[in-house]
């Protein structure tokens, strides 16, 4: 089944899949996709009578700052020990290095994309087979919208609402966005990183 | 559907059932359109006791989380516990000794009877037979006993440890748990004698809410919805945790999909996990309850994980990611009345009022669970 799912989902362009150790992680496979892919995604696990356990978010706010700092700190690093390790040679042989050019390039690349992202994650199971699947998929922070897998499984309708009422995010094509667990004018996302009561 | 709500020609009302309502058990609404005593549309309206517990897990450590697990679901609280402590265990990499998971088996499955036998009561209760609730209370007060003396709680538990749990059972756990059994082996022939066969609870249950296998795989049904409807699934033999491997038990599946179908799930569910406690009773091991290894401030390695556990309900399943920190990044979790009741409004399209009413009951909601 593991394979199955793998092979179909490999046609979906971009995909990025990886096969996860069940025992650390609690699933078998880990299936990134583009926006407006999730819909395709949902349709290959429901051809193969798959069940929608939970939809949710993850804000990831900061994360790519984050990283970016932490890049930045390893390329300073980098260069500084570079340039201690020239220092030390240019008393003794000469030996041409260049380890700080590449690590920079990295960060430039990091610094065009610092668009801040949020996750949604579908949870996936099967009833007779046991096998996981988890599909996920990233969506700008500022405006956060993907498609709604609610025609595919009607189960994901509220799931999704809930999603919504959490992180704000907008599933196109969803029947009634309105608040289902908060109250019915609410215009806050509490699991939002930066809500605060 | 009947012919009558078919025709849809005469003017409908609105009719609100809930928030506060005998037979909703707790705060949910159910906003009906009906078409005099049929139900033409129905939109259940949550949030009523909604208090945000996964953002609780994102602002406190770890541990002192597990007793927000014990507040979703009130009746079998000792499932939430173990679903949470899973998911961190695997997180951390925690192991439990082995005496420790005999002693989880045996309080969950405990903490699953009083929770099957409320429910027993309560639901014969909405469809108006008063007198069995009485019986499924003592027999579960004798439960809550038990789980008192050795969780120091009697409903909200907080019990179990990342690494174990927080107190031994002592001899006198033991033989309890083997006079309950006896005792409660000795009532079921009395609840199927008086309830199971009465013929008004038939006429109340049989062909009544119909949920096809399709439908419960569609809307991400699961515990004893899904295997009324003819589904072998439940996560303690699918994708076994625990030491549930152990035992030698069945899983009741009924294939008519109806309300009695999902009855009869639980009551049969009662007898399973008496099974259960008494093998595990045979073959509880010596040894420590807790770990020692398990640091005080816990600190998972970055990641996401997931856990899921078989709940009274059904399916409860907590998705945590750790940023490496000692709180949670992200808490997510996966209440199976949720699912189960998101698919009430399809279902009950062109029910009787009555009818919806005992459908729901066999359900088995419990709000909090729902709201979180």
């Amino acid at each position: 089944m593991i394979a199955k799912i793998k092979q179909q989902m490999s046609e979906i362009t971009s995909a990025k899949i990886t096969e996860t150790e069940y025992a650390a992680k609690g699933y078998h496979l880990d299936v990134e996709v583009p926006a407006d892919q999730v819909v395709t995604a949902a349709e290959i696990l429901d051809a193969e009578k798959f069940y929608l356990e939970a939809v949710t978010g993850v804000d990831w706010m900061g994360a790519k700052a984050a990283e970016l700092a932490a890049k930045k700190a390893a390329a300073a690093k980098a260069a500084l020990d570079a340039a201690k390790k020239a220092a030390a040679e240019a008393e003794g042989e000469e030996k041409p290095e260049t380890v700080a050019a590449p690590v920079a390039e990295s960060v430039e690349e990091v610094e065009e994309d610092l668009e801040e992202e949020m996750e949604v994650v579908y949870d996936y199971n099967h009833a007779e087979e046991l096998c996981r699947v988890v599909v996920r998929c990233r969506v700008p922070r500022l405006s956060p919208e993907l498609p709604t897998i609610s025609e595919v499984f009607p189960g994901a309708n509220w799931h999704e609402r809930e999603t919504h009422d959490f992180f704000g995010i907008k599933f196109i094509g969803h029947p009634d966005l309105s608040p289902l667990l908060l109250p019915e004018d609410a215009d806050f996302h509490p699991l939002l990183k930066d809500f605060s009561a | 559907m009947s012919d009558f709500a078919l025709s849809q020609t005469k003017e409908t009302f609105v009719l609100n059932l809930g928030p506060q309502h005998p037979a909703t058990h707790g705060v949910l609404r159910v906003k009906l359109e009906m078409d005099g005593e049929y139900i033409v549309h129905a939109e259940p309206i949550l949030g009523y006791i909604h208090r945000m517990h996964e953002k609780m897990g994102e602002n406190r450590t770890w541990a002192q989380f597990m007793p927000n697990t014990a507040r979703l679901d009130y009746l079998g609280a000792l499932s939430y516990n173990h679903g949470y402590a899973l998911a961190v265990e695997r997180a951390a990499s925690i192991e439990v000794p082995e005496r420790a998971e005999y002693i989880r088996v045996i309080t969950v499955e405990l903490n699953r009877i009083a929770s099957h036998l409320l429910w027993f009561g309560a639901y014969v209760l909405d469809l108006g037979g008063m007198t069995p609730i009485f019986y499924a209370f003592d027999d579960r007060e004798q439960i809550l006993n038990l789980l008192e003396s050795v969780t120091g709680a009697r409903l909200t538990f907080c019990y179990f440890r990342f690494g174990g749990v927080y107190n031994d059972i002592d001899d006198s756990f033991i033989a309890g748990s083997r006079e309950f059994i006896k005792r409660l082996r000795k009532q079921m022939p009395d609840y199927h004698n008086l309830v199971t066969k009465n013929i008004i609870m038939i006429k109340r249950l049989k062909d009544i809410g119909p949920i096809s296998p399709e439908m419960v795989r569609k809307y991400g049904a699961t515990g004893p919805v899904m295997r009324g409807s003819g589904i072998n699934y439940d996560v303690r033999k699918n994708e076994p945790y625990s030491v549930y491997p152990e035992f030698d038990f069945d899983i009741p599946v009924y294939d008519e999909c109806d309300s009695m179908a999902r009855y009869m799930v639980r009551m049969d569910e009662i007898e399973q996990s008496m099974r259960i406690i008494e093998q595990a009773l045979d073959k509880l091991p010596e040894g420590p309850v807790m770990t020692e290894k398990v640091p005080k401030n816990l600190k998972p390695p970055k990641g996401d994980y997931y856990s899921a556990v078989e709940a009274a309900r059904g399916v409860f399943g907590c998705r945590v990611v750790s940023d490496g920190t000692n709180t949670a990044y992200r808490l997510k979790l996966r209440s199976p009345t949720f699912s189960n009741l998101s698919l009430f409004g399809e279902a009950c399209q062109g029910m009787l009022l009555a009818d919806a009413l005992a459908f729901m009951g066999s359900l088995d909601l419990v709000i909090p669970e729902i709201d979180r």
